[in-house]
């Protein structure tokens, strides 16, 4: 390693994104975290079920797929989007990145909003046993966390809006798209465990 | 009232033998560690499952006591001071190089070492927990153990007897226990018979033991369960087989209703007083009567109340239903005041329950 | 030597360095300072603060204890004593002490001006000292957490422990995991991204790689502390069924999920102290360290396996022996990375010459305590022996062992090393020697004897114990023990207290050590270096000393705008420079607004956590939004 030479200009932090920069290594770690978190609400939901002689419980149905396999289609869709919009910012293109933002978050306000339809029709609450309690915490977890990335996606979308973001510099992009993947796979494991795992085993 | 045959609670049984113990516990160390301190040690085992793991103890403690005065040593040598007339702060020599016998020590301390000697505790731990978890002969009976705060229920279900805080084992055979949790998590720990196992809200545990000679042991509460943990023992009184058989056939039978007036005054006032509400005194054979606390058919034979806490007389047990929350504050019996005859009277039908 | 023509551009680059990166005057840059030395600094003396809280705790136990059937403190006062002494002690003392001091020293030790997020840093502060208070403000109440610091299910559950005392815990935690977390997270991405060039992995100090590795452990153990107190709040305010058997929940799961993180805790706990004690060791014998990659594929190793032995604290739960029998071997297992370290740092003593200061001395008495926590510790993976002493004093005499010989006195010896450097004047060593024998020789007359009384059939969190169990004269000895070493602690407070005045002046270097936070004065000038050194080897203060170079440092100094360099995270390449931010009131505000979020929790004040919420939000955004870099020229 050579000494640092006297008169280079080093670049302003920013451009080469990826893992070069602090911000992804921050957002990477925060998910690595949020995953182990959720990694410990399935741990629980799995650790309950061996222990239950029935499950469901006696009294409740096997999950109902209607509303969550489409919501599933959805929350994969509105990353597809958030990807395609990403793309356009890294060749320049804001009005492909505030397209992609905008339908991204389209999507997952659906979701949102299906997910309060599908609560309304469980026969079970919080408080009726662990298999409730279990139900309605972990994707109520995942919720917040898309609602989280809503809010995100709305302040990304205000500073796209302003021209903050160029093909060398967008690394809130970037961090953005990581976070909503992040939460598409989070849905993926919930999806299996709670509403697929019991049809099958 | 007829006593444990050991004559008295283990800490009144122990007083005599703990004087030349606290001695040699004054010795600071090794005398300490011998087996005549009177108190529920676990180096001092009655019961196949202790015997094991005191001898197994002894062995790590040697080993253990061996590698840390090695190690001791090797770091003493290594602080002897070498080079001389130095200035403190200049820096070692050769410190650019790695030396050979350095790597070669971290090597044999590091890895050599400890991968023999832990290699032949997981040996011994692994052939330890297979015999401790099979009964070493086939057991007797079952003894069914339920923990609440802060008190323990005893039921024998072969035998139909129940009772609270003191179990009854005959000697030189394996008795099964079975373990419930009722309210929170409590452990039933035996030291000088056998390692803990809890008692789990929600779950059955299921463990055994066997005393191996006489005895009156102290078990107690391991698991933190609330603002009584600390009171809340019990006894294990290992019995030749027949005196325990004349225990368990005399705890089988119901109450006698009382024909003696004075006796009757005082069933009137354990009814009158509300105590009929939480405990039982059975005199049917399907009888259960109140589950809150202890059942009181055969309070008199018992060595002692409150759970260890206090030996079983006459005006420990007074004190205690007049306000048990003087003696074990926070314990689940409220205050009982009543006037003296009422009192006297209680504590004389109390008494005839043997 | 420096030439003339040298020292007016030296003194202008130290105003330029100065004016870019000092804290504003008056309370706006108490408030807002980003800077990693005063934030650390802050957490030092926090953390310091909850230690003689607990240890008062400790103390008032101790005399409890000294006799049978004493009366000194009722049940409920000593129950809640031990659970907030072990409480405060593992998450408000022994974590963040070591966080305060990584803070101060790693952008020091890695040859940079601060740390990656330094806004991230000062919130870490923020939320641990609010954490702290929120935990703590249940004394104001007289509803005080009284379930022990592992706080099992269903003792702390909603029908046996009614009332906030338990809310204060659970969430408190809740809340400080979010320091703890950020901490981690902002330790790892300065690891990776701002070690000065040429500071290549295979040269990057000891301490960092542990606090690399803890803080790893930090992002996926925390985690499940957080869940496990979720659902217990979940329980406990809203009827769920987590924990309660009669809904089909599970007691175990409470403690599945509690082990989960707390066994892992434990090595988060020592992998900084070691950290500490690999780098003390070298200067104080003089030589660099032998074994480097032996130590740290055994941190490595070390904190992977703590992730597979949390069972060890469920042994005498009933589980199938199968599982018993391999968490047991795992136990014994994870034995040897540390044995690997050991026997590293007597090599290094032995090929060394040793120099009998303070710090030295310490890192002795790890080596002769924390040895016997360890093979005291071995014991325990034989599962019944395990069922004879767990729940006993003598496992009490085992973590005290190891936390206090594994832990706490290295971070004496830390606190005793990096004290000059903080502040630029040296601690009394005389006092240390007297500090240290009052420390050392009362800590073992409090713990050694509990090995005995555990044996003797003394189980833990007892407030009481009758007499004649053979327990009451060591119990007394304990006693006796305990006030020794709390005098050999305020032994250290009077001392710190007359040397932060009338302490001799350190000077830059006053052990002569070879990290580059000793290439620097003491204390540090706000921007840390006039220069971001050049690293060639692990030992840069000694190459140069022996190389007889007339630079000290590569002659960059950035010094046009408040940034840094960062580097490539495998051989530290120079890439682009990071603008550090100037003070900000951002993470104050969010976290003021998360603990009005936690307080409205625990309150039932729905409201209060509606307003919360967003505030804090409000805040983030505040936070993250763009601002101008303020550029001057040369």
């Amino acid at each position: 390693m050579s000494a640092v030479p006297a008169s280079v200009a080093y670049p302003r932090g920013g451009t080469r994104g990826g893992s070069h920069a602090t911000g992804w290594w921050g957002m990477g770690l925060l998910i690595l975290t949020e995953g182990a978190l959720f990694a410990c609400l399935l741990f629980s939901y799995f650790y309950a079920r061996t222990t239950a002689p029935a499950w469901p419980p006696v009294g409740i149905d096997k999950p109902d797929l209607t509303l969550p396999a489409p919501m599933t289609g959805l929350l994969l869709l509105s990353s597809v989007a958030m990807w395609w919009g990403e793309r356009g910012i890294r060749q320049g293109s804001r009005g492909q990145l505030m397209a992609g933002l905008a339908i991204s978050f389209a999507l997952g306000g659906t979701f949102l909003a299906l997910q309060g339809i599908e609560y309304s029709h469980k026969t079970f609450s919080l408080q009726t046993n662990v298999y409730g309690s279990l139900f309605f915490t972990i994707t109520g977890f995942h919720g917040a966390h898309v609602l989280a990335g809503l809010i995100m996606s709305a302040v990304v979308q205000l500073r796209a809006w302003l021209g903050h973001f160029s093909a060398q510099r967008h690394l809130a992009v970037q961090n953005m798209g990581i976070y909503w993947h992040f939460v598409d796979v989070i849905w993926l494991a919930v999806f299996a465990s709670l509403y697929l795992s019991p049809h099958l085993f | 009232m007829s006593a444990p045959r050991r004559g008295r609670a283990p800490n009144a049984a122990g007083w005599r033998r703990t004087v030349p113990g606290r001695l040699l516990a004054g010795g600071a160390g090794v005398a300490v560690l011998a087996r005549c301190t009177g108190g529920p040690s676990a180096l001092d085992p009655h019961g196949v499952r202790a015997v094991q793991i005191a001898a197994d103890w002894w062995g790590m403690a040697i080993a253990a006591a061996a590698i840390w005065a090695g190690v001791m040593s090797l770091l003493a040598l290594a602080l002897l001071p070498r080079q001389r007339g130095v200035d403190q702060w200049a820096l070692a020599e050769d410190y650019r190089e790695t030396p050979r016998g350095g790597l070669a020590l971290v090597v044999a301390g590091g890895i050599v070492m400890p991968v023999i000697v832990l290699g032949v505790l997981a040996f011994v731990g692994s052939r330890a927990l297979a015999a401790q978890v099979t009964p070493a002969s086939p057991t007797a009976f079952e003894v069914d153990v339920t923990g609440h705060q802060f008190w323990w229920e005893v039921h024998y279900p072969s035998q139909q007897i129940t009772t609270a805080n003191e179990i009854h084992v005959p000697v030189g055979q394996s008795v099964q226990l079975t373990l419930h949790g009722a309210d929170v998590i409590h452990s039933f720990w035996v030291p000088q018979l056998m390692g803990k196992m809890d008692l789990i809200p929600g779950q059955t545990n299921t463990t055994w033991l066997r005393a191996d000679a006489p005895g009156v042991y102290r078990g107690q509460c391991a698991e933190y369960c609330g603002l009584q943990h600390a009171h809340m023992a019990f006894l294990v009184i290992a019995d030749p087989p027949d005196q325990f058989a004349a225990w368990a056939a005399a705890q089988a039978q119901p109450a006698s209703q009382p024909t003696d007036p004075a006796l009757q005054d005082g069933a009137q006032v354990f009814a009158r007083q509300g105590c009929i509400g939480c405990h039982a005194i059975r005199y049917g054979a399907g009888d259960t009567g109140g589950k809150i606390g202890p059942d009181l058919t055969h309070l008199a034979s018992r060595g002692t109340i409150a759970a260890g806490t206090l030996d079983n007389t006459r005006g420990n047990l007074g004190g205690w239903i007049m306000n048990s929350q003087a003696l074990k504050p926070g314990n689940l019996m409220p205050p009982m005041p009543m006037d003296g005859p009422s009192l006297q009277a209680l504590l004389t039908y109390l008494e005839s329950l043997k | 030597m420096a030439t003339v023509a040298e020292r007016p551009a030296r003194v202008a680059t130290d105003e330029r360095l100065t004016y870019l990166w000092e804290t504003r005057p008056g309370l706006l840059g108490k408030l807002g300072t980003v800077d990693h030395k005063e934030i650390g600094r802050r957490y030092i003396v926090t953390a310091f603060a909850f230690f003689l809280l607990a240890g008062l705790e400790a103390l008032a136990m101790r005399v409890q204890l000294a006799f049978p059937e004493n009366t000194f403190l009722s049940p409920q006062v000593y129950n809640s004593f031990f659970t907030m002494h072990g409480t405060t002690m593992v998450f408000l003392f022994a974590t963040p002490i070591q966080s305060g001091i990584a803070n101060y020293v790693l952008p020091l030790l890695m040859g940079s001006r601060d740390m990656a997020f330094p806004r991230l840093n000062q919130f870490s502060y923020w939320v641990y000292l609010l954490a702290g208070l929120f935990m703590h403000a249940g004394f104001l109440l007289g509803q005080v957490p009284s379930g022990g610091w592992f706080n099992y299910v269903p003792l702390t559950g909603p029908i046996y422990s009614p009332g906030p005392g338990i809310d204060f815990w659970a969430l408190g935690l809740i809340f400080l995991a979010f320091s703890t977390t950020a901490g981690a997270i902002n330790f790892i991405v300065s690891t990776f991204k701002l070690r000065a060039p040429g500071m290549t992995l295979s040269r990057m100090p000891l301490f960092l790689w542990n606090m690399t590795v803890m803080s790893f452990m930090v992002v996926f153990a925390l985690p499940a502390l957080t869940a496990a107190n979720v659902l217990l709040e979940l329980d406990r305010k809203f009827g769920a069924h987590f924990y309660d058997p009669a809904g089909g929940g599970s007691v175990l799961l409470w403690q599945h999920l509690f082990w989960i993180f707390g066994h892992p805790d434990v090595y988060i706990i020592f992998l900084p102290a070691i950290g500490m004690v690999s780098t003390i060791i070298p200067v104080f014998v003089r030589r660099p360290i032998i074994g480097y990659t032996g130590i740290v594929l055994a941190t490595v190793a070390t904190g992977v396996i703590g992730f597979g032995v949390w069972v060890h604290h469920m042994f005498a739960t009933g589980l199938a022996p199968l599982s018993q029998a391999f968490f047991g071997i795992a136990s014994l297992m994870i034995t040897i990375p540390t044995a690997v370290q050991i026997f590293a740092w007597l090599a290094t003593i032995w090929h060394g010459r040793p120099v009998w200061k303070t710090p030295f001395l310490y890192v002795l008495a790890f080596f002769v305590d924390f040895i016997i926590g360890g093979v005291s510790g071995v014991m325990f993976g034989v599962v019944p022996f395990d069922w004879q002493v767990t729940d006993t004093y003598f496992v009490v005499a085992h973590f005290h062992y190891v936390l206090i010989g594994g832990a706490v006195f290295p971070v004496f010896a830390g606190l005793h090393y990096w004290f000059p450097k903080i502040t630029g004047r040296l601690l009394n060593d005389r006092a240390g020697w007297l500090e240290f024998a009052l420390v050392f020789g009362g800590f073992n007359l409090t713990f050694f004897p509990m090995h005995i009384t555990g044996l003797l059939g003394m189980p833990r969190r007892y407030y009481t114990y009758p007499p004649n169990m053979g327990w009451d004269l060591l119990n007394l000895v304990e006693t006796i023990g305990a006030f020794i070493l709390a005098l050999g602690v305020l032994v250290f407070v009077l001392n710190v207290l007359y040397s932060l005045r009338q302490g001799e002046p350190a000077g830059d270097n006053p052990w002569h050590a070879s990290t580059l936070e000793w290439q620097t004065t003491s204390p540090p000038p706000p921007y840390n270096f006039r220069s971001i050194p050049t690293v060639h080897s692990r030992d840069p203060g000694w190459e140069l000393q022996r190389a007889d170079e007339t630079t000290r440092y590569g002659s960059e100094t950035f010094s046009t705008a408040r940034e840094t360099i960062g580097t490539s995270l495998h051989d530290a390449e120079p890439e682009e420079l990071w603008a550090m931010p100037q003070d900000s009131g951002w993470p104050l505000l969010l976290a003021l607004a998360l603990a009005a979020t936690f307080v409205g929790a625990l309150s039932d004040w729905w409201w209060l956590v509606v307003l919360g919420l967003p505030g804090g939000l409000v805040a983030v955004v505040g936070w993250l939004w763009p601002t101008r870099m303020k550029v001057i020229a040369l």
